[in-house]
């Protein structure tokens, strides 16, 4: 039937949008098929970026106008929020008036209500078991919402928790009357996606392309896309994306291969580069073989010389020294392993592990993962050269994410995790690897590091309100965990992306998540 | 001939219930979890439990094995985890953009692997011999998502004659094939899969053709007077057999669409739903997609079993 449909089909060419001055935007991006649209979207990052923030909005949004200074959260769907003078356990938020649905209807402190239990409460009858698991990261401290007026809704969380207004910015809310509308289908919602964000769906091919329109009525007037039409399509393979760039098929690609941006570069494309909170790096196992010991991990970081990583890649990353960037609010002075095999193998000799023998579990590619192979096999050979003995074991990545899941209980013999992971906010940056209470398979701690001045500061960090003073302490809690060893760092992306020179506007923050709305593409 | 033909069919039976219980362990076997799509990369325990739950992966598989069965064989194929849509659409939307390449793969393939072999197996030895059976060599050698890269490179990218990736500027909905907007999409990816066909068909035929020339019949031909060209046709439908059986093979290769091929160019058919679906470890795609494409390969062959008769009337079906 597709195909006879496919061979007499002759009539109605497609229609083409009436082109209003600001173009098409065609983007073709590095997953591999459309992110889902019925809320939070799958597909990682990449799928908030490009599908999540645009359709939908938070109540709490990320400023990500600039590009010279780190992402931070600003007011999204809500306006204003406070802890509780007495209930320190309790978020007051306000709502902002005079929000549309893309469906017509208005937006208010019900659908706040009505949106949690679609993602965390399995008793409601709007509940959405992928949504749950998708939100469940960020709602793990979370326990109740109630409405306290039209515009004002409190939320109750488990423990005391000074960065709630972080993990609410990653819950996105969709409109509930769509959803009733269409009997809770979430098939059909996808279809007919309706948030309260700067685009609006128009067209869907499965698999193949995504189309948004602007939404002329969205409630930041700043923020009205100044495009026509962005489209987005899935391109896994990043030779083809390339080539889809320089043939003209898409004006924007994410992710060229470092050996690709010399071509791109001659051919007129703008290579967009700028630091973003990645880290790419290994956990290392606390339970059993030679990471247990410091100087052992010390030693790791000593052996590393990053800048023939950087040379490596094309010069596309930026030399990783901490869990963080240095230009993170909160990276203070940390205790910096510069490349020193003299002092590696000095502490290798005072650790008594010559050879040092380690197992590493790495990924063929993956989210993030940059160029594992190849990255992998440099950091073997600068390592051996001080003494250690590496044996990489690669698996897809997906059984590196399982490995990753199960904690270090599940798999003692491997004395390191190469998982590149977001560090955005400071639950995601620092919290969740040294928090003994993050131990997997409950959180992100694989290797199970365990450090009681760690862990009360954590708790003071969550029991702080203060903006300024929390600062101070989690400033002190990554100097804590630089000087602590408890990843052997090796890099930062640089989040590259290639755009025609048609494309004008674009602003790069530094931060996972881009602001499409003020891009142009024209002559 | 009917009572063969039955029976055929029913052999086909056991064999599409093996293909199921392999490919439904297959899918078990490999690490990763099935609901990768859904999950985070940093999702909990308790979390995940739930989730399976939901999805019923929590029971044991062959449970989980005997549900599906039974889904199946009532034409259920269950709905993908990643998309939510049903898995015979997933299937069918996919099949026919790859049905739409074989389309055009199978008779490039079958007429210059055919023809070159044919050409080649008549002068065993010759110059022509030798430079059909290097180009031969070559086609099967040489990978065909490097081939299409380098086919990208140069008629999309330097001289922009044709286009990169895709379907289209509207995907599989706008696709015209009666329109050159449309059909100039095809082209790439139909010579990068028609490359390795026509290397084996041309090596099988070669082979076929020159085994024959020695055969002590075409002597008697050639002792009878009869002209070269008469000769040559006595050869080719005796050698038709064989190659027939490969072409059928071929044939079935094509239409289950080349996961390599498809993603160097982004066609989203059946090779690149495939490879997605493991990728994302969505099960129900995974074995539904697996199943059919099985069942298409053992029709094609039967296909083949009943036409091989028609042409030579020494193979007796009974």
């Amino acid at each position: 039937m597709g195909l006879a449909a496919l061979i007499l089909g002759l009539s109605a060419a497609a229609e083409q949008p009436a082109q209003a001055g600001g173009g098409t935007l065609n983007i073709a991006m590095t997953a591999g098929d459309l992110p889902a649209m019925t809320g939070n979207p799958d597909q990682g990052f990449e799928g908030y970026r490009f599908v999540g923030y645009n359709l939908y909005d938070s109540l709490v949004l990320w400023d990500l106008s600039k590009a010279d200074k780190p992402s931070d959260i600003k007011p999204g769907l809500a306006t204003d929020w406070q802890v509780d003078k007495a209930d320190p356990k309790r978020w007051i938020f306000k709502l902002r008036h005079g929000v549309k649905w893309h469906d017509g209807c208005g937006f208010s402190a019900d659908d706040v209500v009505w949106n949690l239990g679609y993602s965390a409460d399995p008793k409601s009858p709007q509940f959405n078991p992928a949504q749950f698991a998708q939100a469940r990261s960020y709602l793990g401290n979370f326990a109740s919402v109630e409405k306290l007026d039209d515009y004002t809704v409190a939320f109750t969380t488990k423990v005391p928790d000074s960065l709630f207004p972080y993990e609410i910015s990653y819950v996105l809310m969709i409109s509930p009357c769509r959803a009733k509308e269409l009997k809770y289908n979430w098939v059909q919602y996808a279809l007919h996606p309706s948030g309260t964000g700067p685009y609006r769906f128009a067209r869907m091919v499965p698999h193949q392309r995504l189309e948004f329109v602007p939404n002329t009525g969205y409630w930041d007037k700043t923020r009205i896309p100044q495009q026509d039409r962005l489209v987005l399509i899935p391109m896994p393979e990043a030779a083809t994306r390339t080539a889809a760039l320089l043939a003209g098929q898409v004006n924007w690609i994410e992710a060229p291969s470092p050996d690709a941006i010399d071509r791109l570069k001659a051919a007129g494309m703008q290579i967009i580069t700028n630091p973003y909170p990645h880290n790419w790096t290994y956990q290392l196992n606390f339970v059993k073989g030679p990471f247990t010991d410091k100087r052992v991990r010390q030693a790791a970081n000593y052996a590393l010389n990053r800048s023939d990583m950087k040379e490596l890649l094309n010069g596309m990353m930026l030399e990783g020294y901490s869990t963080v960037p240095p230009s993170t609010p909160y990276y203070g002075h940390p205790l910096i392993y510069r490349y020193d095999p003299a002092k590696a193998k000095a502490l290798l000799k005072a650790a008594g592990c010559l050879p040092c023998k380690v197992t590493f579990a790495i990924s063929t590619s993956g989210s993030g993962q940059m160029q594992p192979l190849p990255m992998n096999e440099l950091v073997k050979a600068q390592m051996e050269a001080v003494g250690f003995q590496v044996s990489l074991d690669a698996m897809d990545w997906n059984a590196l994410l399982e490995v990753t899941r199960a904690g270090v209980d599940k798999n003692p013999d491997i004395s390191a995790i190469n998982v590149s992971r977001q560090t955005q906010d400071p639950f995601n940056a620092l919290i969740r690897h040294v928090w003994t209470k993050q131990w997997a398979p409950k959180g992100s701690n694989w290797g199970h590091y365990s450090n009681p001045d760690v862990d009360r500061l954590v708790e003071q960090i969550y029991n702080t309100f203060d903006p300024q003073k929390r600062l101070a302490l989690l400033t002190r809690l990554n100097e804590k965990m630089n000087e602590e060893a408890v990843m052997i760092f090796v890099a930062h992306d640089l989040n590259p992306r290639a755009l025609s020179p048609q494309v004008h506007g674009f602003v790069q923050a530094q931060s996972w998540f881009q602001d499409l709305t003020p891009v142009t593409v024209g002559p | 001939m009917i009572r063969y033909i039955l029976r055929r069919i029913l052999y086909a039976v056991p064999i599409a219930f093996g293909v199921s219980i392999v490919c439904f362990a297959l899918v078990y076997i490999a690490p990763g979890d099935p609901l990768e799509t859904v999950l985070p990369p940093d999702a909990t325990a308790a979390t995940i439990a739930i989730v399976k739950h939901a999805y019923g992966f929590d029971k044991p598989l062959p449970v989980q094995y005997l549900i599906w069965l039974g889904h199946v064989v009532t034409g259920n194929f269950g709905t993908s985890i990643a998309t939510g849509r049903p898995v015979i659409l997933e299937v069918s939307d996919a099949l026919a953009n790859t049905a739409l390449l074989a389309l055009f793969a199978v008779p490039l393939a079958f007429v210059i692997g055919g023809t070159m072999g044919a050409v080649a197996g008549s002068f065993p030895g010759r110059w022509i011999d030798r430079a059909v059976t290097g180009i031969a060599v070559a086609g099967v050698s040489v990978p065909n998502y490097w081939l299409g890269i380098v086919l990208v490179i140069f008629f999309s990218v330097q001289y922009m004659l044709l286009p990169a990736t895709g379907m289209g500027p509207n995907g599989s909905t706008g696709f015209r094939l009666l329109q050159w907007n449309s059909a100039r999409f095809l082209v790439l990816p139909v010579i990068t899969l028609a490359m390795i066909p026509i290397g084996i068909l041309a090596r099988t035929t070669r082979a076929a053709v020159a085994e024959m020339r020695n055969q002590d019949f075409v002597q008697t031909l050639r002792a009878k007077g009869l002209s070269e060209w008469a000769v040559t046709r006595h050869v080719l439908k005796n050698a038709l057999p064989q190659i027939l059986a490969v072409m059928g093979l071929q044939f079935g290769y094509l239409l289950g669409g080349s996961i390599l091929v498809e993603t160097v160019f982004t066609w989203p058919g059946s090779g690149f739903l495939l490879s997605k679906a493991i990728i994302n470890r969505d099960v129900p795609v995974l074995q539904g997609t697996i199943l059919i494409l099985s069942l298409i390969f053992v029709a094609t062959n039967l296909v083949v079993d009943l036409l091989q008769p028609l042409i030579d009337p020494r193979i007796r079906r009974g």
